[in-house]
């Protein structure tokens, strides 16, 4: 048994040691906002933050959590920065079909709890982790300025 | 090769074909009746609508996202309206990121005259009997919706009017009405829609012939920018998608098949895989041989999706590859190239005298272009969760045709349709390859194998095997220029493929589009089909995708050998007289001085003909493709390295009247961004009948460092009826990013991905 901190909640679960936290997430704990996009952290689109820091879910297991506190994008909305990532995304209108966009979203609040006022660079190091196949990149790229603002 | 493996590859080759017919066939063979017997049944049929056996739920999104059904008043199958003055609306059409949901429920809210704030979008039942054509395909779903919505939003206003006139003893024709409430100014009595709507919905529906549409100048949201009816919902992460379908009793299964397409199952270590942890059921399923619904394969049941795709890893399978595909794309390119070199085939379009024009041409120009197969490489793997109760089947799927999956699972499982009930949920990505239902075939098949429902999951890497290709393609040009300048003569021998022998497979047919768009006073085009098990069907705007890069990458070479200004000459061209090449039908809406109209704002935004500093180039491309016509400017720098930087694109649309602009710009950055990404590195390679791409590693989608930072996007605004916005801004990109690669470095770019010589991000 294995428990774990996540949303400000304990969460006791059944779960092998090398069963990545993403399929934990999203089938023993019923959170499917992060997604599945390619198993092998190449696309960011399961990521979610452990003690603040944007990570691929996929490529963390479940055992190495321990007492880090995970936050999923179901709660990110409960911190001001992500509340203010959120509102952007939806002011500049970024979802396209919107499967890619909470990783987008977990790694944008990582990037601005870190840098509060990114520039371009600041922006593509962060970013280039989560793909994103409808091609937001433009006003996803925008709305991260306006979060900033 | 036994004959019956030929005939299930050329079957299911003709049946995503016909689909592909269906999803592009004009708006108004949709409505399964007559305008008036519409809209009687559709408010008659709302409740059959909404009726769904077993006691499964009313919904037709996931099962734990969506409330209980409305039951508020139904005005008709689109529209009810609450006593609180909620109005709800259904959207019938799949939501697959062209922003559908928010474009069908802003066309009846207009009509309506609701109050768009106070206005929910929900996803409709599927049902073709009331619906009729529910897909999302080819660009058509704005055309083909654009009559049915508005008068299923007229027809709802007429009956809250109605209802008024009655209640209030006034002349309907006294009525005004805006933002969900009724006002008769003479009396000073006015009503919302709320408080009328249980009168209203008593009432007959109108006769359809009796409905006053609005203008353009009417409109009073069309046309504007609005936020999407799902993003408020999507940025919290709320279960939408069908990956996301959570059911009580709820197992995972995976689906193992053989990675050369057309291999059977010959023998599995089934029982080894049973012992494994997490594990519940291993089977093989035979399936019924066909490509499009259910091949043979092992279905893994366990407890979570995990360990249904680990087990995968020590799943044993002898695969019979007697009848399987064994194709080589590398050896087909090289046999391709043999036959641009032979001899010219029999000609299949011949306008007037192309020999006669060579003979007397000023300059000849030939060349050959090639593309690869590309991946759709959906964000969403492709999944559907099933559910055998009760004698039916339910089914939650991500399909771009909910109708034909419906069908489908009904003839695979031997049930009468009425006993297949599909739930239509977000869809991560449709791009084409979700027209096609194996997987949704494939979750029916292994449910009725399993007590309580069923979530098959494709991992990335069964998505990369299993996906129905962009075709790769080979032209083989010669051009002539006349004596004053102009293009003379057009030869292109198209070499392309074949699943039986016949006719090009799924998405391999030469553009109608350009058909009618490509036109030279001498023509004449030839085929020749190779042989393809490989699965092929369409991708974002079939065809056009990778056409229409070849054709305006070889009219720039002409331009140049004519020594012409590019936008000069490529007006002349669209607008030489060829009447042969001419529509003949009224549904094809291609009109020259539309495409003159995009080039010339294109080139006028762009600052055409300006000077550009050493490094720099200017590309410009236009096409017509999925009845909208485009064109599309990049300027660019390439360095020592081969290193492209993007400074500026600018697209020009004319898609008639826009629906909803945000998300139409929205479509024309996206198909810029996702052109460019398949023209700069994406190639799948096939050997021995197998993709040799595997995941995101291999095959690279654009990241945002290398995308272009701003794309301008233009519209032609005009009072042409709208048409589609998934696919016309896609096409033109990948030329225009060639021509300026030209420009820049006078190295043309005949083939993609432009990775093979050196171009990089």
């Amino acid at each position: 048994m294995i428990t774990l901190q996540i949303n400000g909640q304990s969460h006791t679960v059944d779960a092998p040691d090398d069963m990545p936290l993403l399929w934990v997430l999203r089938d023993m704990i019923g959170l499917t906002g992060a997604k599945y996009g390619c198993g092998i952290g190449r696309c960011g689109a399961c990521t979610v933050h452990l003690d603040g820091k944007a990570e691929h879910s996929c490529m963390v297991s479940v055992g190495s959590v321990g007492k880090r506190a995970v936050t999923t994008i179901e709660a990110i909305g409960d911190t001001p920065t992500g509340a203010k990532v959120q509102q952007a995304w939806v002011d500049a209108k970024v979802a396209q079909c919107g499967y890619c966009q909470a990783g987008q979203i977990m790694t944008a609040t990582a990037l601005l709890n870190h840098t509060p006022n990114p520039n371009d660079a600041d922006i593509d190091a962060a970013m280039a982790g989560a793909l994103c196949r409808c091609g937001t990149y433009v006003r996803l790229r925008q709305a991260i300025k306006n979060a900033a603002k | 090769m036994s004959s019956s493996t030929v005939s299930l590859f050329a079957e299911s080759d003709a049946s995503i074909r016909e689909w592909m017919h269906t999803a592009r066939s004009p708006s108004s063979s949709a409505l399964p009746l007559d305008r008036r017997g519409f809209l009687k049944l559709a408010g008659a049929g709302l409740a059959l609508g909404f009726y769904l056996p077993g006691g499964a739920r009313a919904d037709s999104e996931t099962p734990q996202a969506a409330g209980a059904a409305s039951q508020s008043p139904a005005m008709n199958a689109f529209v009810r309206v609450a006593p609180d003055n909620t109005v709800t609306v259904y959207s019938k059409a799949p939501e697959i990121g062209q922003g559908i949901k928010t474009a069908l429920g802003l066309i009846i809210a207009e009509e309506m005259d609701a109050d768009w704030s106070r206005t929910v979008v929900e996803q409709a039942p599927i049902d073709a009997k009331v619906y009729g054509y529910q897909g999302a395909g080819g660009s058509t779903t704005i055309p083909r919706a654009w009559d049915q919505l508005r008068q299923a939003g007229a027809a709802a206003k007429a009956m809250l009017i109605a209802a008024a006139a009655q209640q209030w003893g006034v002349n309907p024709a006294e009525i005004t009405t805006r933002d969900s409430v009724l006002t008769h100014a003479a009396s000073g009595k006015s009503a919302t829609y709320g408080s009328l709507a249980a009168a209203a919905a008593k009432l007959p529906a109108p006769d359809a012939a009796t409905l006053k549409l609005k203008t353009r100048g009417q409109y009073r949201l069309l046309g504007r920018r609005f936020r999407g009816v799902d993003d408020a919902k999507i940025v919290c992460g709320q279960p939408l998608f069908g990956i996301d379908v959570r059911l009580p009793g709820m197992v995972y299964a995976s689906f193992t098949k053989c990675p050369a397409a057309g291999g059977k199952v010959k023998s599995a270590n089934l029982d080894e895989i049973k012992a494994q942890p997490g594990v519940i059921d291993a089977f093989v399923v035979e399936g019924n041989g066909r490509l499009t619904e259910v091949m043979p394969g092992v279905a893994i049941i366990a407890r979570n999706t995990w360990a249904a795709f680990e087990v995968q890893d020590k799943l044993n399978v002898v695969w019979d590859e007697s009848g399987a595909s064994r194709d080589s794309s590398s050896e087909l390119a090289a046999r391709a190239k043999q036959y641009a070199a032979g001899p010219f085939p029999a000609p299949d379009r011949d306008v007037g005298n192309v020999e006669r024009a060579f003979a007397s041409a000023a300059k000849i120009v030939d060349a050959y272009y090639e593309y690869p197969f590309v991946a759709h490489a959906n964000m969403e793997p492709q999944n559907a969760t099933a559910w055998w109760h009760d004698g039916v089947m339910e089914l939650w799927a991500p399909t771009q045709q909910p109708n034909r999956g419906l069908s489908q699972v009904a003839a695979l499982l031997g049930l009468p349709e009425d006993k297949v009930v599909v739930h239509q949920t977000r869809v991560g990505n449709g791009f084409g390859r979700r027209l096609i239902n194996d997987y949704m075939c494939e979750a029916a098949a292994i449910a009725r194998r399993v007590k309580g429902p069923v979530k098959l999951q494709w991992s990335r890497e069964d998505d990369f095997a299993h996906d129905f290709l962009r075709p790769a393609g080979y032209h083989q040009f010669k051009g002539a220029i006349d004596p004053q300048g102009r293009l003379d003569a057009w030869q292109e021998h198209f070499i392309t493929f074949t699943a039986d022998g016949k006719n090009p497979a799924a998405g391999a047919d030469y553009s109608r589009f350009l058909a009618y768009s490509c036109k030279a006073p001498n023509l004449r085009r030839g085929l020749t089909l190779m042989d393809l098990k490989t699965p092929t069907g369409p991708w974002r705007a079939p065809g056009d995708n990778a056409q229409v890069f070849a054709q305006q990458g070889f009219m720039h070479e002409l331009a140049l050998a004519a020594g012409r200004d590019h936008v000069e000459f490529l007006i002349d061209a669209v607008r030489r007289e060829v009447p042969e090449l001419a529509p003949k039908s009224k549904d094809v809406n291609f009109d020259p001085e539309r495409a003159v109209g995009v080039i010339k704002l294109c080139a006028e935004k762009t600052g055409w003909g300006k000077s550009l500093p050493k490094g720099r180039g200017l590309g410009l491309a236009w096409c017509y493709s999925h009845a909208g016509h485009a064109a599309q400017a990049v300027e660019l720098s390439v360095d020592a390295n081969k290193r492209i930087t993007i400074h500026r694109v600018v697209v020009a649309v004319d898609v008639g009247q826009v629906v909803e602009l945000a998300g139409a710009e929205s479509q024309a950055q996206g198909a810029c961004v996702d052109a460019f990404s398949m023209a700069l590195a994406q190639q799948i390679n096939i050997e021995n009948g197998r993709v040799r791409e595997h995941n995101f590693g291999a095959y690279p989608i654009l990241r945002i460092p290398f995308a272009p930072a701003a794309v301008e996007v233009y519209f032609v605004e005009s009072d042409f009826p709208p048409t589609g916005m998934g696919e016309p801004a896609l096409p033109a990109m990948a030329p225009a990013i060639a021509n300026a690669i030209f420009a820049a470095t006078g190295e043309r770019l005949r083939a993609m991905p432009f990775s093979r010589f050196g171009y990089r991000v």
